[in-house]
């Protein structure tokens, strides 16, 4: 299969109507002419053996490492850990990418005689994976050996017990990290890149930390500061996390590291037109749009949620590579950019975004209005590298219903923190100095978060600072179709349509503004010179 | 000036405490600087006379003119000649101590004032005030003067009523008891006996078996399973209710059967007759007043006191609720302001009767010198409504209706079919099972019903004043007012009224004052309102937080949290099986929880017996998630929160079990819960280990944890949604109604508690079924599928229920 690269439409009379990401929906939206969609590349070719290329990159180590064969002994503690529900977007058709890495590295284990083997779900602060997403990340047969013993566990960042403190970095930033992955012999990290800004250091660094440690990268100053983090080597988020995971290793902590990638096949058939290039669209594509839309049109919400959850996309492993973190890294972040990076011309006064249904935080979940805007401003806005899409003091319009609901398990501290703390202000350094400790030390917080599906409680300011760069950044945010209470408590301004927003936005980018537009599916990340 | 002679006079009087009387003793202060007042007061159960007199005579804005005028001398000037005689018109002898009988035979006039003066008063006790009061004064001051050999001459005035004159029409002339041919003769001490033997009959008949049983599913209805104690009080009071309610009916039949409009206007009839028939050698007079409003003149235009006749007509009338009322258009309607009947008084009091020529009886009415005819009075208020509406709750102004003077009985048969129409909505409407803003509707229709019933009253007791055609004259008060000097300034004379300016700038505003309705399009007033409420229950001063948890925090009951926890270990075909039989038993566990939510529990915690108390309880921590966590309002959740951060304690009381709330230790400070026994090989045993803590155990958990905790309840705020909560509710300062049922919507409307509407989060995870779901299944197929199931299932059980 031949993918054509990604590459920038200029807009003229006989462009048709452009898909357009609306939430739970899309709409079709005739840009003015003169604008730019940028398109991604399509969907690379992926591998054709991939639990052969698996089993090479396990033997074939990159940088200074040993084959992890070699690394394994019987009387060893082994330490599996993995990234959770967040990775891929959307849930991959099994087999996930973690089920046949770790199939592959148990199965040298038991060829090893290694007995003490503990699988950790990396959740850093996220929520507790549920028992179906366990099983469907690592398959029924490594579920059913490991979950009924309690060897398979989910990271508590909050349980002192379970916790090793090893000291500060040399910048003064705490490590503090999973004891039973501190105490082994050898963690092997098995993730999944879907984007530039995972994996690496961030694996171990992030995932199995604790807030002690977490508060020294992911904060205003370091998201102000990483532009953008899809970018390792002008992003502080980046950088820090390089730091701990450098002195992990001058802590004598032994990672191995797999990561793997995806190619952007992201939808199943049936939505196979949300891919194409309009003008492409063939009549089933067509009658694909009309038919789906107008179901979703008329679909109660809990049903389109839960049709949109269901969705599991085809996208397969581009590659694979093992070995020493940093030197694997950068392998798997060529690849990643291989998939995704289009080259733009120039920044335009206007970036549309059309946000969809999932984000990281929201998976088998509710998209509320704080993950609407960390989507918008903290994800699609950082998909440069170079320079943003937008200039500075542009404006960037997003389209989302932004329906005012929380999920009430999985995002409790996201209600108050919507209702308490963004009512008074949306400044993020105010929000990080006066409300921050009190939400991420609550005791109902903490007790959700460890015993039922919740957030930490701190996790919705990260959502905030997530965008805190954007935000530093734009002159005007406008939200097209949202719930006009929730895109008024974000602080955005509220539009009925994409025109209505044009208007909006003239008094700060002049009546004659250049626009671009950045279609989604698949994800791409615009190198803008 | 005429008042002079008051000069030194010791005048004694009774009734002070009412409207007249208040206006009375303020004037006679104002104009004599002499005469010293011997106010008759019943001591109250916890207040004496003379503290009476301070707070309720005294305090009142009736002196407001006197106190400028005194400024800090008010004290010396007024209250050194005002003398408590503390005792009871109602009692034979007054219950007069000693000294104050001696008192009372030292007194140069008596005025009587004391009345029943409410149309709906019952039979017995009008008689006791209005016909044998003012005997009982008169004997008390005779009794007294032969008992300290006081032979001082004295002046006794009887305040009594125009409407003595029962259903005569034309002129009345101001006659002499029991000297009309017109009026029957009536056996007054027979209507005595009848009134006293009437309360022995209807206490009796009120403790038969089928009366009892009667107010009992009468309380039941009203407040559902609100526990024993709650509803004996309130059987007992539906039965006091029901005595009270018979008296007055009994005492309008009677009344309109021998040609009097009520047992007002009967017993003062009757009272005068008895009165006439004692007086041997004491001066008297009988001053009868007609409808008396507020004042003209004095103390200032517009002093009013309490909500009397014309005043609640009124009020409804400008609300649009009153449609329509009875009257003749062209009839008088008979208001005198109560600064005229009190300088007629004043002036009688005054006047000297050496020659024994002065009238006996005067009439204080306006129909023969000034007639306010009725259809005039309508016309004044319409437009004055119409040009200063009162507002409704939304801000919007109320357009007052436009009467059509129907006859009485027509406007009273419609009411009546009202009433019937709106009883039968209610009782079928209030058995489906709604909370919150869907139970509003119902709580309205409740509302609406007790609207048209206080009509109902008001049509069936003041209808006959509005329709009344006798005119009465006044050539008595004429030949008083011959006697005045230049200088008087006593206000006699009915022709100084003048009627525009009478209702449309002194009546009507003061009463609109009064009644302390919306006279401006204002912010939304229950808005304001719960807002206010909002920051009362919220304020650092309150001391705890007690939540009720079904309903209130969560959406479920405790057959979910057993569903769930029994199909966890199920498969398919079992789970069905288990929910076929829960659904089977929907009904009769719905009953018997409405009956008695104590013995419910018990019933179905039987349920558990031989289940494995540490399988359950490994299950509790999943439970959070998927029962307690998805099923809560999240508002609610965080209300707990906002009360532990403001410092106030949590307690969560609530009939489910122990290991079920037991991941809510976090949300709470304290939990009190239902506990199930446990045998020796760690199984349940289906029996509770404590008493349920439902209904009105509540209160006395409360009570015990407020007192250990030194916390004080009055300060404290109460969450829950049902009567059955009741005793939790009203054991706190600050209730909470969350998600009310119809009745305790309707309760909490009444007594002005907050009402909290909260949800389960929108778009949040839908457990359609409370069964444990292993697969958290995604498939939409499989949802809407169960949504099918469900609406199913609603529907039969909404059947049932209705039935």
């Amino acid at each position: 299969m031949k993918s054509r690269p990604g590459f920038v439409l200029e807009v003229d009379k006989s462009t048709p109507p452009i898909l357009v990401w609306h939430g739970e929906g899309f709409k079709l939206q005739k840009m003015p002419t003169d604008s730019r969609v940028l398109y991604p590349k399509e969907p690379i070719a992926p591998l054709e053996d991939p639990d052969g290329a698996i089993t090479h990159a396990l033997d074939n180590p990159i940088g200074d490492s040993k084959p992890l064969r070699d690394l394994l002994f019987p009387s060893m503690k082994l330490t599996i850990a993995f990234d959770d529900v967040s990775l891929p977007l959307p849930a991959m058709e099994a087999p996930d990418n973690r089920q046949r890495v770790i199939e592959a590295v148990l199965n040298l284990a038991a060829e090893k005689h290694v007995e003490d083997v503990v699988l950790i779900a990396a959740l850093a602060l996220h929520r507790r994976m549920t028992d179906a997403e366990l099983k469907h990340c690592l398959g029924e047969r490594i579920y059913n050996s490991f979950a009924p013993h309690g060897l398979l566990m989910q990271h508590d960042a909050e349980d002192p017990t379970n916790l090793t403190y090893l000291g500060k970095t040399d910048k003064g930033e705490d490590v503090e990290i999973n004891k039973r992955a501190a105490d082994s012999d050898l963690i092997v990290y098995v993730n999944i890149n879907l984007v530039a800004m995972d994996g690496g250091h961030k694996s171990v660094a992030t995932g199995l930390s604790s807030y002690k440690s977490i508060r020294h990268h992911h904060n205003v100053a370091t998201m102000q500061h990483s532009r953008s983090f899809m970018d390792q080597s002008k992003s502080e988020l980046h950088s820090s996390n390089w730091r701990i995971g450098r002195f992990l290793a001058k802590e004598g902590i032994k990672i191995f590291q797999i990561e793997t990638t995806l190619n952007t096949n992201t939808f199943p058939k049936q939505f196979s037109f949300l891919q194409k290039r309009e003008w492409e669209w063939t009549l089933k594509d067509r009658i694909g749009f009309s038919s789906v839309s107008k179901a979703l049109e008329f679909a109660p919400d809990n049903i389109k949620t839960s049709i949109f959850n269901s969705i599991k996309a085809p996208h397969k492993l581009t590659s694979v590579q093992a070995g020493e973190v940093e030197a694997v890294h950068k392998v798997t972040t060529d690849h990643v950019y291989h998939q995704q990076l289009v080259q733009v011309e120039g920044q335009s006064d206007i970036l549309s975004l059309g946000l969809p249904y999932i984000s990281p935080y929201n998976v088998n979940s509710i998209m509320n209005p704080i993950l609407v805007a960390c989507l918008g401003l903290g994800y699609f806005f950082n998909l440069y590298k170079g320079k943003p899409l937008v200039k500075k003091g542009g404006v960037v319009i997003m389209s989302h219903p932004t329906p005012l609901a929380f999920h009430p398990v999985h995002h409790p501290s996201y209600i108050d923190f919507f209702d308490q703390v963004l009512s008074e202000t949306t400044d993020p350094l105010e929000i990080q100095a006066n409300y921050e400790q009190k939400f991420a030390e609550d005791p109902w917080y903490r007790h959700l978060y460890r015993t039922s599906n919740a957030y930490h409680g701190v996790h919705p300011f990260y959502m905030w600072y997530w965008c805190a760069h954007a935000l530093d950044y734009v002159g005007k945010v406008i939200i097209v179709g949202g719930n006009y209470k929730a895109v008024k408590r974000l602080g955005f301004l509220s539009a009925s349509t994409f025109n209505d927003a044009l208007e909006m936005a003239h008094d700060t980018v002049g009546s004659h503004p250049s626009i671009t537009h950045f279609h989604v599916p698949p994800l791409a990340i615009a190198e803008v010179n | 000036m005429i008042t002079d002679n008051l000069n030194n006079k010791k005048i004694a009087i009774t009734g002070s405490t009412g409207f007249l009387g208040t206006a009375l003793v303020e004037r006679l202060l104002h104009l004599n600087e002499t005469c010293e007042l011997f106010l008759l007061v019943r001591p109250g159960q916890r207040i004496s006379s003379k503290d009476r007199i301070t707070k309720e005579i005294l305090k009142n804005d009736c002196f407001s003119i006197l106190k400028e005028i005194h400024k800090e001398n008010f004290e010396q000037a007024v209250t050194s000649r005002i003398h408590a005689l503390s005792g009871d018109v109602s009692t034979d002898g007054l219950g007069l101590s000693e000294d104050d009988q001696q008192q009372l035979a030292d007194c140069d006039i008596i005025i009587h004032s004391a009345a029943a003066v409410s149309f709906d008063a019952p039979l017995d006790q009008a008689v006791e005030i209005n016909l044998l009061g003012p005997t009982r004064v008169l004997t008390a001051l005779k009794n007294a003067k032969d008992k300290f050999n006081n032979d001082k001459q004295v002046h006794f005035v009887a305040v009594s009523t125009a409407y003595v004159s029962g259903g005569l029409r034309g002129l009345v002339k101001e006659s002499m008891p029991n000297t009309d041919p017109n009026l029957l003769e009536v056996d007054i001490k027979g209507e005595i006996d009848f009134a006293r033997n009437l309360r022995k009959d209807l206490e009796l008949q009120s403790r038969s078996q089928h009366k009892i049983a009667e107010f009992e599913k009468e309380a039941k209805h009203q407040l559902g399973a609100a526990g024993k104690p709650i509803i004996a009080k309130k059987s007992e009071g539906l039965r006091q209710d029901w005595i009270k309610h018979s008296m007055v009916q009994s005492g309008i039949k009677r009344a309109q059967m021998l040609g009097w409009p009520d047992a007002y206007a009967f017993t003062k009839c009757l009272g005068e007759r008895l009165l006439t028939s004692n007086i041997t050698s004491e001066r008297f007079t009988i001053v009868r007043p007609s409808i008396i409003e507020s004042s003209l003149k004095y103390p200032y235009p517009g002093w009013i006191r309490g909500f009397r006749m014309a005043e609640p007509i009124i009020i409804s009338y400008a609300k649009g609720l009153l449609k329509e009322f009875p009257g003749v258009p062209e009839g008088t309607i008979d208001v005198i302001p109560v600064d005229i009947v009190v300088d007629n008084i004043v002036a009688v009091c005054s006047s000297i009767d050496s020659d024994n020529t002065l009238p006996k009886v005067i009439h204080c009415a306006s129909g023969h010198r000034n007639p306010l005819k009725y259809g005039m009075l309508v016309q004044l208020v319409q437009e004055y409504f119409t040009e200063n509406p009162l507002y409704d709750s939304k801000g919007q102004p109320i357009v007052v209706p436009k009467w059509s003077f129907p006859g009485r009985g027509r406007v009273q048969g419609q009411l009546h079919k009202t009433v019937k129409v709106l009883t039968k909505a209610e009782k079928l409407l209030g058995g489906i099972p709604v909370r919150g803003h869907k139970a509003q509707f119902i709580s309205e229709l409740e509302e609406k019903k007790s609207l048209t019933e206080r009509a109902l009253s008001y049509v069936e007791l003041y209808g006959a004043y509005t329709e009344t055609e006798a005119i009465f004259a006044v050539e008595n008060l004429l030949l008083l007012k011959s006697a005045l000097g230049q200088s008087d300034p006593l206000l006699l004379d009915p022709t100084e009224i003048d009627w525009n300016y009478y209702v449309q700038q002194v009546h009507l505003p003061s009463i609109i004052k009064h009644a302390r309705v919306k006279t401006a399009p204002t912010k939304k007033d229950s808005q304001t309102r719960s807002s206010k409420a909002l920051k009362q229950i919220l304020s650092d001063q309150r001391q705890m937080a007690v939540f009720d948890l079904e309903n209130t925090l969560i959406a479920s009951n405790v057959v979910d949290a057993y569903a769930w926890l029994a199909t966890r270990h199920l498969d398919g075909f079992q789970k069905a099986k288990l929910v076929a039989n829960l659904v089977k038993s929907a009904k009769s566990l719905y009953v018997q929880d409405k009956k008695d939510r104590s013995d419910f529990l018990r019933y179905f915690y039987r349920n558990y017996q031989d289940a494995l108390q540490g399988q359950l309880r490994s299950d509790s921590v999943e439970l959070l998630t998927d029962f307690l966590i998805k099923r809560s309002f999240p508002q609610g959740i965080a209300r707990v929160r906002a009360h532990r951060q403001l410092g106030h304690k949590t307690l969560l009381i609530t009939g489910a079990l122990d290991f079920i709330v037991e991941p809510f230790k976090h949300l709470f400070d304290e939990i009190v819960s239902t506990t199930l026994s446990v045998n020796g090989s760690g199984a349940f045993t289906g029996e509770l280990e404590n008493l349920p803590p439902v209904g009105e155990v509540r209160a006395q958990i409360m009570a015990d944890y407020a007192k250990a905790n030194n916390i004080n309840l009055k300060e404290s705020v109460a969450y829950a949604d049902s009567t059955s909560d009741l005793s939790m509710l009203e054991a706190v300062g600050f209730p909470v109604a969350v998600n009310p049922e119809p009745k305790l919507y309707t309760l909490a409307n009444k007594r002005g508690w907050h009402i909290e509407s909260w949800s389960k989060a929108p778009h949040g995870p839908k457990s359609i079924l409370p069964v444990y779901n292993s697969k958290s299944s995604n498939s939409p197929f499989v949802q809407t599928f169960e949504s099918v199931r469900d609406a199913f299932v609603n529907s039969i059980n909404y059947i049932k229920e209705s039935k």
